[in-house]
Parts: C-alpha cells; structure tokens; sequence
C-alpha cells in the first residue's frame, strides 16, 4: 500500500468518524424534539413536584441538552444504552438478543444472494442486449421501482399461497431441527434477496460494462478474442473493485428491506423492536436501534470507499 | 439563408417534442392518477367507509370490481380515495424539496467558500442516516399527522436534490456567460434566476420525476410500518397494512393497492427514461 494511499483511507475513516459524531447528534436532537417533560410522562398520577424534580434530577433532565448529549455519547461508546422507559429493563439487554436474530438474517441473506446476483450480473454483462439480459434487467428494474413490501408481499404469495412450498408467518423462536430452521427462514430470506439482489445486479452489470467499454478491451476484441474470454480475462479482474464496491452498497440497502421484511413476517429481530418502541414512544431504546442501524449504514459504506480507494491501481505505486 | 435555417430549427422542434410509445404509456398513467387523486371521491361507487359486504375479503365481482376488505368495504372506492393521499402528499413533498434543495444547491454552488463548503459536508453526512430510519425517528418523536409527513419527506429528500442540483450548478457556474454576468456586477437572485437556472432545468426535472417515486415508496414504506396516513383514512401504503391479513387467501384487498403504487411508481420511471428530446437534450 503506497502513501497516498493510506493516506486517502485514514482520512476516509476519519470522515467516517465525523459523520458518526453528527449522526448521532442528529439522531438525539431529534429524539429530544418532543415537547413536554418525559419525567412528568413517565409519573403520570404520581406527578408531585417533588417526585418530578426527583426525576429530573436522577435522569439528568435538569441539565443543558448539550451535557446530556456527551454524557449519552460517552454512553454509547462503553455499551450503556440507558434505560427502557417502559419496562425499567437496560436498553442493551432488551436489544442483545434481538441483534442476534437480525445479524443471522442479514448474513443468511447476504450468503445466499450475493453469489447469485454477482453471477447474474457478470451474466447479463457478457450477453448484454439479449434476451437473457433484457430478462434480468426488466426484473430487477421492477423490483426497485416497488415498494420493499410489495416484493416481500408478492414472495409470499407465489411461494406460501400458490405454491405452498413454505410457511407464510415464521416464529425463530422454536428452532430445534435444521428443516424447521429452513422453514422459519426461507420466506423472510427469500423476500430480503429479492430486494438486494436487484440492486446488485445492477451494479454489476454496470460495473463490467464500464471495464468493457475501456481501450485495453477493445484491444482484446481486435486481437480476435472471444466474448466471454475478454470479460473473464480482461474485464473482470479490473472490475474486482467497483464490484465489491457494488456489493457493499447494496448490502446497506438490507436495512430498509430488513424493517419490512421483519414486519410482514413477524420476525423477533431489531427493527421489530424499534417499532414497537416507536409506538410506546420509549425514546432510549428508539435512540439506540436507530444508532445500530446507523453505525451498520455507516459501516458499509465506509467499506465501499475503502475498497474503491484499494482498488484504484492509480493510487498502487 | 434564413428561411433555410429557420425552417430547419422548426422541423428539429416538432421533432424534438415528439414522445415515444413507452414514455406515452408512462405519461397516460401518471395523468389517469392525477385526475383520480383530483376527482376520485366523486368516482368512487360507494361512500369510502361503509361496510357493504358482508362477507371480508371478498373476491373480485360485477358489484365490487376489485373485492372488498378486511372489513367489507369497497376496495375500489378504497383505492380511488387514497389516490388523494399517496399523489397529494408526493406530490407537495416533491415540490417542497425540490424547491428548497434546488435553491440551496444553486446558492452554495454561486457562492461558493465556506457557506458551500459546510452546506455540502452537513448534508453529505445526513445521507449517511438511511431515509426509512430517519422518517422512523422523527415520526416517532413527533407523531405523525399530514403535515408532519409533507415535512419530513420533503427535509429528507431535498438533501438529495441539493446535491444534485449543486453538482449541475457548479458545472454551469464556471461556464463565460456567468463570468460575464458576475463582471457586469449582477447580483446573486439574478444569477441563479437568469443564468444558472434555465441551464439546469431539463435535469432537474428528470430528478423530480426520479424523487417523487422515491417518496411516494417512503410514504408508502411508513404507512405499511403504521407511521404513515392514520386510519381512518388510508393511502395505499395502508391499505396494504390493514388487508395485509388477507394474504394468506390471496386476497384482493392486498393486491390492488400495491399494484396501485406498482403502476404509478413503474409509469413516472417510464416517462423520465422518454421524456422528448427536446428535454433530455439539456440535461447532457
């Protein structure tokens, strides 16, 4: 790795950093937006004076917002989410084990469509303006001009209603056997690939295209070599790059589709959570999912930076 | 000499409007939606919240064209009353970001400096809040009603236009017309009005097509998670939520008002990728 660029990541990650800074500060000056006095919310009958002023005083209320922002900051950094104000429960406990099923159901989805979509991509790419490619290309055009649970909807239809391959609600907590495991995921899995993949694809297929449309490829052409050797042999090795690139950013397009897909399935993982603190207006653990959700966005596209700066052999010397 | 060139200019014109058929098919169907959302409720058969089945999630019939739902309402009438809320609230939205994005981004591009500089850094970082959790999280603290909704689907999405027209803007304000003008002593509303913004319009009302299918998929995304139009009013988005039981039958309750957003969001992508040459000439 030459100077330049390490030079170019660190200052990417930096950025990265700063970003997170104002994120989270945007995220905890919208939270606290509300009008009215969450101490006096939370007594509700009991609402004395004294018992709200003990309040304030004990959840730091009484200071200015910019202290109570560092110290939540601070919070953030050691694992000290606060605490639910709905059930009293510590915000990271509540969340733990919802993470762990969210995660799984990213990775599961991220495992199975990412091969396929970098396949059809490169696919369509080889054989663009084709009928394969006209295919692949409608498809997925479709799939990102409707709404993530119009996809997730539709899957369930075809593959539940129809088909009656699978189950149409899935409950991951009583796994016991691996087809039982299957059945519970399938559906969730198959809906979340639909809504990535189409991104993916695209991508891709941009990606190998914009190699081909390079000098050193139509060298390759002129020289009398095949299609699938002048992508496989010259186009892709140089499209390594962007593709990964392309593969990171879509990947963040997960976090919409996994708000959804959560939803319709009733999937115990994070997003559920934070729906549910959103409709009890639990404001702790509504400020640390959306933190979760951020840092992973952030995550993912600092990656795809990373991996274009990498990749760009300008900058290997 | 003239006539020749004046009559070649002519031909280029009646040319240059001409639209080709998919983006003719796009353009009927976002006008059908926009003269459903306008005169919907006077179309609509029965009154939009009576039950008048029976029966819930009814198929399709002569008396109920597209079925009745969860509750046995009409869902054509269903539909054609939240053609309102969908197209209405977009559309405001749409209008909303437009203006304030493309007018910050042609301000910070002609000033330029520091107001440039920190205007661009903030908002690059907002995009970095994905824009289904920052709907989430406002809506959440401040409850959601239509207002709220215009509000913040305008605020999220005029980052997007400001970048975009920023980028556009910063392209043209290098370009000797606007040296000139700045030499002339021409003030900034002048210079964004009379220079800058006659030569950014073709894309940037490709860019308003674009985002105004972006929102009317956020607007419907919320509505779906509960956060979006409250019953008992409905937009499509919460048609879907509340007949969303109804899949498991296969019911038309369910399909109908996504096919909806299916068919609006599909036909203004269809007329922005044939839009007439006449517009898409300017945005290159």
């Amino acid at each position: 790795m030459s100077n330049t660029m390490t030079a170019m990541v660190l200052h990417r990650l930096w950025v990265s950093f700063l970003t997170f800074i104002f994120v989270s500060f945007v995220v905890f000056a919208i939270t606290n937006m509300l009008p009215g006095d969450i101490a006096e919310i939370m007594l509700g009958q009991a609402a004395t004076p004294e018992a709200v002023a003990g309040l304030r005083e004990a959840m730091h209320l009484d200071e200015p917002a910019i202290l109570r922002f560092l110290r939540w900051l601070g919070g953030l950094f050691v694992g000290d989410l606060g605490t639910s104000l709905v059930n009293r429960l510590p915000v990271s406990e509540m969340i733990s084990g919802r993470l762990g099923n969210s995660l799984k159901l990213a990775a599961v989805t991220t495992l199975l469509s990412v091969p396929v979509a970098l396949l059809l991509g490169i696919a369509s790419a080889i054989w663009r303006n084709s009928w394969f490619d006209r295919v692949v290309s409608t498809l997925s055009i479709a799939v990102i001009s409707v709404p993530e649970f119009m996809v997730a909807t539709g899957a369930v239809l075809v593959f539940a209603v129809y088909l009656q391959w699978l189950p149409a609600l899935s409950f991951a907590n009583e796994v016991t056997s691996f087809t039982q495991m299957l059945r519970v995921y399938a559906m969730p899995v198959v809906a979340l690939s639909f809504v990535i993949s189409a991104q993916m694809i695209r991508m891709t297929r941009a990606a190998v295209i914009d190699t081909l449309r390079t000098p050193y490829v139509e060298m390759a052409l002129l020289k009398g070599a095949s299609r699938s050797r002048i992508v496989l042999r010259h186009a892709l090795p140089n499209a390594l790059g962007p593709i990964a690139n392309a593969v990171a950013l879509s990947l963040s397009y997960l976090l919409g589709g996994v708000i959804i897909v959560e939803t319709i399935f009733n999937y115990p993982g994070l997003s559920k959570l934070m729906l549910d603190a959103v409709a009890t207006r639990d404001m702790p653990l509504i400020q640390s999912c959306a933190m979760i959700f951020c840092l992973s966005y952030l995550l993912l596209i600092t990656i795809a930076d990373v991996i274009a700066i990498v990749s760009n052999p300008r900058l290997r010397k | 000499m003239t006539e020749d060139i004046a009559s070649r200019r002519a031909a280029r014109g009646r040319l240059g409007w001409r639209i080709n058929a998919v983006g003719l098919i796009g353009l009927a169907v976002v006008v059908f939606w926009a003269f459903v959302a306008i005169f919907g409720p006077m179309l609509a058969p029965y009154p939009v919240s009576e039950i008048v089945d029976f029966d819930y999630f009814g198929g399709m019939s002569a008396q109920f064209w597209l079925g009745t739902d969860y509750l046995g309402r009409d869902m054509l009438t269903r539909i054609l009353y939240g053609a309102r809320y969908t197209v209405g609230i977009s559309l405001a939205a749409v209008m909303l970001a437009c203006f304030i994005g493309v007018t910050m981004g042609m301000v910070a591009a002609t000033v330029g400096g520091w107001f440039d500089a920190v205007l661009s850094r903030a908002i690059d970082a907002l995009g970095c809040v994905p824009n289904l959790l920052l709907s989430l999280v406002i809506v959440a603290a401040v409850g959601s009603s239509i207002p709220v909704l215009i509000l913040t689907l305008a605020a999220i999405y005029s980052c997007g236009a400001f970048r975009f027209a920023r980028a556009l803007a910063v392209n043209v304000n290098t370009a000797d017309y606007v040296k000139v003008a700045r030499a002339r002593g021409e003030r900034l509303p002048y210079l964004i009005r009379e220079e800058i913004f006659p030569n950014i319009i073709g894309p940037v009302m490709a860019d308003f097509g674009l985002r105004f299918v972006f929102i009317v998929l956020l607007l419907s995304g919320l509505s779906f998670l509960g956060l979006g139009v409250q019953p008992p009013n409905a937009d499509w988005g919460g048609l879907v939520r509340e007949n969303i039981s109804g899949l498991a039958l296969g019911a038309p309750a369910v399909l109908m008002p996504s096919i909806a957003i299916a068919s609006l969001t599909i036909s203004v992508n269809m007329l922005i990728d044939n839009l007439p040459t006449r517009i898409r000439d300017r945005s290159e």
